[in-house]
């Protein structure tokens, strides 16, 4: 194939995800220098109140946004370099509180508390979710034919459902009274509130996550579980392996590039944890680094989006993700340079 | 299990079969219960015994209820309408569609088992139980309390079907575009092993794992100022970008790009390239060869990265709550306004009939597309 039919098949895709992800990007990293406002101007405003034989005015200094002729705020954008930065870090804060050694404080400012937690989240998820995976798939795989199809469509109906609607519909079975709280409280036989306190949501978040990703992780290793040489397994047997022996040695082996290939995916999603914010509407405890970009871009009272700090934390969560995805890349390059 | 040595003794297949009924349940449970929660009245929907939030007294109690008879009924029907799809819905439709027009055929017979379907279920049936269970004496009496209520009050009252029209809007055009650029990306870079073919694909993948949220940040200043920059090019009627669907259909097109190419890149390496390089000793330049040769064979790798693409148009959140207005909102967005808002009982089970209709179409998606969706998810895996 020349370059040319090339370019043509592949164009029309290569020009979107320029548009629409690397333009953006750029963008964003160029937003997050500049900040963009009102002009205010300070005015005079004399205000007078009707009194007895003469009125009284005072005059006040009132500070408002300038408009041109057609009525509209006129904004002006200018560069501030660092300083959306600092805002989002609060690196004075943030070390005075690590100095001291006092986490409390770190932990009042939202970007070190969402970092805290989509860290912990991720990985603490991501050994459960290949566990629990495998675990599931080696059931199905044990489990006996005629049952595997309705079981797999079970098993699939997490994985499939809206994010947003799934967190929600494990949220409603825990909130206030929900029935699964009021199960606890009998079995526990005490007053149990699960969405008083941050740690307990971020357990349910952390089990909607691994209720929601263990489908998949199944999916996939079960289908790596259909080519696993019998003969091997059975020669093993008749070694004297013992069937956690085998496991261990035959099984996990061969599903190895699988489990790497969950656990890449699964980093990858855990870390952009979004969904079980709204779900959970967990904003006050627990927040996390895609949820703070989205609350900067989302309109407060007045109106205004603060889109230079959304921009200086969305460049902020990427190098998280240029962390994460530096040794697969690695992989996959040193896998061309030896393909050819 | 294919030899004796490997046979399992009794006890283990127990416990594993065990272990495998409590994952369903688990898996299960919390859809299942809020489907239960959807139909009940608000006092029954957070009762805190199993048992009244599964039988509804209260619901029952409110004159709204369902017999044996019309549970027997219901059954039936709905067993009758399945065999009715599977078994004698294709047969009807290659008798009446000549080859190669079966597509058309099916989108038209799905279409109309589905509205007979529903004027049978919630139109027909009811008025003939309504006469039949005052007969039957204690079959026709009321035993479990249901009542529909609250899908009416969403989908009437609070304009749910103006936000299902907007998803439906939004899906099929992130679908049908997702798919069309896609096709064409995954064929070329399948049959390309040229050093720009794999950083294409490299560069993809950084792509993938992007936070959708650094995106829009980049996107929400650009689209709400379209107007302006857009004004030299387009003169006055330049459009306002913030808010309208194809925006958003862009947007997510977009950001399925990395996806969908990666996985219909790894469909199409599965046809063998003996297939396209014979049709191009024939005479086919690249773009017959892909349209007579390549394009009848690729229709199942195609569904299956459809799919993923429809979910992830579906289920998306982020993006269209920031992109989209009020007006075109779609339906996950619209729910997480109605939770967060409202404080009564009754409004949050109103809420939980609006998640219920918005999984709903994703049960029977799963249902009919199991296989492919399986074949997806390996698919990619097995590349690695």
């Amino acid at each position: 194939m020349n370059f040319r039919t090339f370019a043509a098949f592949v164009g029309p895709s290569v020009f979107m995800m320029l548009l629409f992800i690397a333009f953006p990007l750029v963008s964003v990293f160029k937003q997050s220098f500049y900040i963009t406002q009102p002009v205010y101007e300070t005015v005079e405003v004399e205000t007078c109140t009707p009194g007895f034989l003469t009125q009284t005015c005072v005059i006040e200094q009132k500070s408002q946004p300038k408009l041109d002729e057609h009525g509209e705020v006129i904004t002006q954008t200018e560069y501030v370099g660092l300083q959306s930065y600092r805002n989002v870090l609060e690196p004075e804060r943030a070390w005075r509180a690590i100095t001291e050694g006092n986490w409390s404080v770190l932990s009042t400012i939202n970007f070190w508390k969402a970092l805290r937690f989509t860290l912990t989240f991720t990985l603490i998820t991501l050994p459960l979710v290949i566990g629990f995976g495998l675990g599931i798939a080696v059931l199905i795989n044990n489990a006996a034919r005629s049952i595997r199809g309705p079981v797999i469509f079970i098993s699939l109906l997490p994985f499939i459902i809206t994010p947003v609607i799934g967190a929600l519909s494990i949220n409603w079975l825990f909130r206030g009274d929900g029935i699964l709280t009021a199960l606890l409280e009998w079995w526990l036989n005490r007053d149990i509130a699960l969405f008083a306190q941050a740690w307990t949501i971020e357990i349910l978040m952390m089990f909607y996550r691994v209720w929601h990703v263990a489908p998949f992780a199944a999916v996939v290793f079960y289908a790596g579980l259909q080519t696993v040489n019998q003969d091997s397994l059975e020669s093993a047997v008749i070694d004297g392996a013992t069937r956690w022996q085998r496991m261990k040695y035959i099984v996990i082996p061969h599903l190895m590039p699988l489990i790497i290939f969950v656990s890449m995916i699964h980093l990858m999603d855990a870390y952009r944890v979004f969904e079980e914010i709204v779900g959970f509407s967990s904003q006050a405890y627990v927040i996390s680094l895609q949820w703070l970009t989205f609350d900067f871009l989302v309109p407060d009272q007045a109106g205004n989006r603060s889109i230079s700090r959304a921009s200086a934390s969305a460049m902020l969560t990427m190098i998280g993700i240029v962390l994460l995805l530096i040794l697969p890349l690695r992989r996959t390059w040193r896998d061309h340079k030896g393909g050819h | 299990m294919s030899s004796r040595a490997l046979r399992q003794p009794l006890s283990l297949r127990l416990t594993s079969n065990i272990f495998l009924a409590f994952w369903c349940l688990v898996a299960a449970f919390p859809i299942v219960w809020i489907a239960i929660m959807s139909v009940k009245s608000p006092v029954d929907a957070y009762d805190s015994n199993a048992l009244n939030v599964i039988f509804g007294p209260a619901t029952l109690a409110t004159g709204n209820g369902l017999s044996v008879l019309d549970i027997i009924v219901g059954i039936a029907v709905i067993w009758g309408a399945a065999m009715v799809v599977t078994k004698v819905l294709p047969a009807k439709i290659k008798e009446y569609t000549s080859p190669g027009q079966e597509w058309f055929g099916w989108v038209v017979g799905v279409l109309v088992a589905l509205i007979a379907f529903l004027l049978v279920f919630f139109v027909v049936l009811p008025a003939v139980l309504n006469v039949l269970n005052p007969l039957f004496g204690p079959l026709g009496r009321d035993v479990l309390g249901m009542t529909t209520e609250h899908y009416k009050t969403v989908w009437v009252d609070r304009g749910f079907s103006n936000n299902f029209k907007n998803s439906l809007i939004v899906t099929a055009g992130v679908v049908t575009v997702s798919l069309t650029v896609g096709t064409l990306a995954g064929y070329g870079l399948a049959r390309s092993g040229s050093t720009l073919a794999f950083w294409i694909l490299l560069i993809a993948l950084i792509f993938r794992a992007l936070p959708h949220s650094v995106l829009v940040a980049g996107y929400l200043p650009v689209f709400i100022n379209s107007a302006e920059w857009l004004a030299p090019i387009l003169g006055e009627n330049a459009p306002t970008l913030y808010g309208k669907p194809f925006a958003v259909i862009a947007v997510l097109v977009a950001i399925n790009q990395p996806f969908t190419i990666w996985m219909l890149r790894s469909f199409f390496q599965n046809i063998p390239a003996e297939l396209d390089e014979a049709a191009r000793v024939d005479g086919c330049n690249h773009f017959q060869a892909f349209r007579r040769v390549i394009m009848p064979v690729m229709w199942p790798g195609v569904i299956t990265t459809g799919l993923f693409s429809f979910l992830l148009a579906y289920n998306d959140f982020l993006v269209t709550s920031l992109l989209l207005d009020a007006q075109n909102q779609t339906m996950v967005p619209a729910i997480a306004g109605m939770f967060n808002r409202e404080t009564t009982t009754t409004d949050q089970v109103v809420a939980v009939a609006a998640a219920v209709s918005i999984i709903a179409p994703l049960f029977f998606l799963v249902m009919i597309f199991q296989r492919q969706i399986v074949s997806g998810l390996t698919a990619g895996a097995v590349k690695g």
